[in-house]
């Protein structure tokens, strides 16, 4: 160790570059944080022997996962049992099935007014109108992107970055960037007065918020999307448009036998991706519309979010057993996906 | 020349039928990609610089425009310059001093002792194109921006560090160890990367309060740092390091802790790499569950304090558009300098971004 120290303290190589000091110094605070480590580590090995180190290497996540993860999801389902307005689990007395009651009291599923928990299954329908044409129209534009990225294209790099730079910035940022150009005096209503009609009130009309929560959502993550899809298309052996070609397909022929069924699994992928996803929507949606207008943009984690930490009296058991029920839906979701995906590896 | 060149690159193709109406199709789409995908984002930077004036013009100017002032000696502050149509066809740059009603009292900058009347009809403000810094450089000052921009990025740091850390030793141990309930932790691992926070917010946010990390950093940094998905997607990697190394380090005496940071790690560079980029995203753009956590302002984050922004500042577009630019910045700094990596770590891994 005194040894080791000491040709530390030689005097540096001739430095060149100001960078070269700076990342000397930091790289050597490292060893000795590392050192520091195996000073309590290596006596620890000695005593409980080199298998079980294991253990203490897993130790950390572990410790985090467990509080953090499994922890909370066994007390999420005690929780969504309980009743009251207090916080801490043990301060609230257990109500059994009634939170999952109350959400589904309902005299006729399909009109959420008739429920008892109306703003619940406002929530559901407006969540699957956003997941069917969010995930719809994701899969479409994506696909197509990434088919015309596939073409001998020039600059396809850079293409492919234009695509995917939205999917990098914050939902936020997005919802703001959003928010500037539909609002009443803003560039849209340009192009419309423009073109002789009135200004439209783009996010405070119910049909209209929908319409652009969507296409923004599409235009935020197609990127993403893209990209997958473009990777699949590329792993497809090009012998094979080579052979179709000396028996001569067309365009659409080779893309109906040899290009959409080898694109099947990652189209798949794509598709259970995007679907998990738009379930789970928020943070966009939250700063561009707030939910409204009305309750026409509310969604399940919004309902969520505002159950058990916005409104005045929170009902945090109910909240709990609303995430419960969004939790069961996801997981069916996984369980298709791993299924099928089985089945397609089998096929 | 020059057009003969751009059909001659336009038309490069390798295969021998030439130039057809697909691909005259495909460079329009992308075209309209490009547009599609920049001009929301080049019409926000370029609002960014306007004034709060300029912003509420209908129909807006694509460029920033600012109206020239002058000093007129007795006014303390500039005034702004008009051109004045007089009814003999005659036209003058005069100084603005006020504005009663439908009259604009002036000041030639030239005579500034007498004082015009000019119906507001006749005036024309001149302008001229100016970057409004102070859209930049005020928030810094008045509102807590900094602050934000400091709490977002020991957010973003030592989360990544934490979760590279303890990420990449519980990926040691499930790829290099041989112990019972290996096989148990790791599917326990791969099912909870199914398991988004938005499904626990609830008795998360109980850990949280019952340890007393509301409205602290810590409340935020923890929770998400042990990534189901870092752990898988090390694993899977270190898998590819030669066990050989790692009993070659054994046999020089080497503890297992310098096995780890001094052998596998290196190795690993590139699986922690595309993690660490990862890792920095989710973190910076992080908005629901730091919404939860923090209520205290001097404790928000970029993304709950942008938000925060736009609600109680809504009349003040000029303010909330900068810092959105200020937000995006980083990110896009990142994203220019790495996109290769980050586009290929997505294809290869289909991490979400």
């Amino acid at each position: 160790m005194i040894q080791s120290s000491e040709s530390d303290n030689l005097p540096p190589p001739i430095k060149n570059r100001r960078g070269h000091a700076l990342s000397r110094l930091g790289s050597s605070i490292v060893d000795m944080i590392m050192r520091f480590f195996d000073f309590i580590f290596e006596p620890l090995q000695n005593a409980i022997g080199i298998k079980r180190m294991a253990y203490i290497f897993l130790l950390p996540n572990m410790l985090i996962f467990g509080i953090f993860v499994l922890f909370p999801m066994l007390l999420n389902i005690y929780y969504s049992m309980t009743g009251g307005t207090k916080l801490f689990p043990q301060d609230r007395q257990f109500v059994g099935l009634e939170n999952f009651r109350v959400l589904f009291d309902c005299q006729n599923y399909l009109q959420p007014g008739t429920c008892n928990e109306d703003l619940f299954w406002r929530a559901v329908y407006n969540t699957a109108g956003f997941v069917v044409f969010q995930v719809g129209g994701m899969v479409l534009v994506s696909l197509i992107t990434a088919l015309i990225l596939n073409r001998e294209i020039r600059g396809r790099g850079f293409f492919r970055s234009v695509f995917f730079y939205p999917v990098l910035l914050s939902p936020v940022v997005v919802a703001l960037i959003w928010k500037w150009i539909l609002q009443r005096e803003g560039v849209l209503n340009v192009f419309v007065t423009a073109m002789g009609g009135d200004k439209v009130p783009w996010l405070l009309d119910p049909r209209l918020a929908t319409f652009w929560v969507v296409l923004v959502s599409i235009w935020a993550l197609m990127g993403f999307y893209t990209l997958i899809l473009l990777a699949g298309l590329q792993s497809i052996p090009p012998e094979l448009y080579e052979a179709g070609a000396i028996d001569g397909t067309d365009r659409w022929q080779s893309f109906r036998y040899i290009t959409l069924p080898l694109l099947m699994p990652t189209l798949f992928v794509v598709l259970v991706l995007s679907l998990i996803r738009a379930v789970q929507v928020f943070d966009q949606v939250f700063v561009l519309t707030g939910g409204g207008p009305g309750t026409a943009t509310l969604y399940l984690v919004q309902y969520i979010y505002n159950t058990a930490f916005a409104n005045q009296i929170p009902q945090r058991g109910l909240a709990a057993a609303a995430s419960l029920v969004m939790g069961s839906v996801l997981l069916v979701l996984t369980l298709i996906q791993l299924r099928l995906g089985r089945a397609s590896e089998v096929a | 020349m020059v057009p003969s060149s751009i059909a001659a690159f336009l038309t490069r193709r390798r295969q021998r039928n030439g130039f057809d109406i697909s691909d005259i199709l495909t460079y329009l789409y992308l075209l309209a990609g490009v547009f599609v995908m920049f001009a929301p984002i080049t019409w926000l930077v370029m609002s960014s610089f306007k004034t709060q004036a300029a912003l509420i013009e209908f129909p807006p100017k694509f460029l920033p425009y600012a109206q020239e002032t002058a000093v007129v000696p007795g006014y303390d502050d500039p005034l702004p310059l008009y051109k004045v149509a007089f009814e003999d066809g005659s036209e003058k740059t005069l100084a603005q001093v006020r504005r009663v009603g439908i009259v604009a009292q002036m000041v030639d900058p030239q005579n500034p002792g007498e004082i015009i009347k000019v119906p507001i009809g006749q005036r024309q403000p001149i302008r001229k194109i100016a970057l409004a810094w102070s859209n930049y450089t005020e928030p810094l000052k008045r509102f807590n921006f900094l602050i934000y921009l400091r709490n977002s990025v020991i957010v973003t740091s030592v989360a990544t560090i934490i979760t590279l850390i303890i990420n990449s030793m519980a990926a040691f141990a499930l790829s290099k160890y041989e112990f019972r309930g290996r096989d148990a932790i790791f599917v326990l691992i791969i099912a909870t990367l199914l398991i988004p926070i938005s499904v626990i917010l609830v008795p998360v946010f109980i850990v949280i309060t019952e340890i007393g990390w509301n409205n602290n950093l810590w409340g935020v940094i923890i929770p998400g740092a042990a990534t189901p998905t870092g752990v898988f997607l090390l694993r899977q990697y270190m898998l590819t390091i030669p066990d050989e190394l790692i009993d070659a380090a054994r046999i020089d005496g080497a503890s297992e802790w310098r096995i780890y940071w001094q052998v596998i790690l290196p190795l690993a560079k590139p699986a922690l790499a595309v993690l660490a980029i990862f890792s920095v995203m989710w973190r910076w753009n992080d908005f629901l569950w730091p919404l939860i956590v923090l209520s205290h302002t001097e404790v928000f984050t970029l993304q709950v304090g942008l938000n925060s922004f736009q609600g109680d500042l809504q009349t003040q577009w000029h303010y909330v558009l900068a810092m959105t630019v200020m937000t995006l910045l980083p990110i896009t700094v990142v994203f220019a300098i790495l996109q290769r990596h980050i586009t290929t770590g997505i294809a290869t891994t289909g991490l979400k971004g």
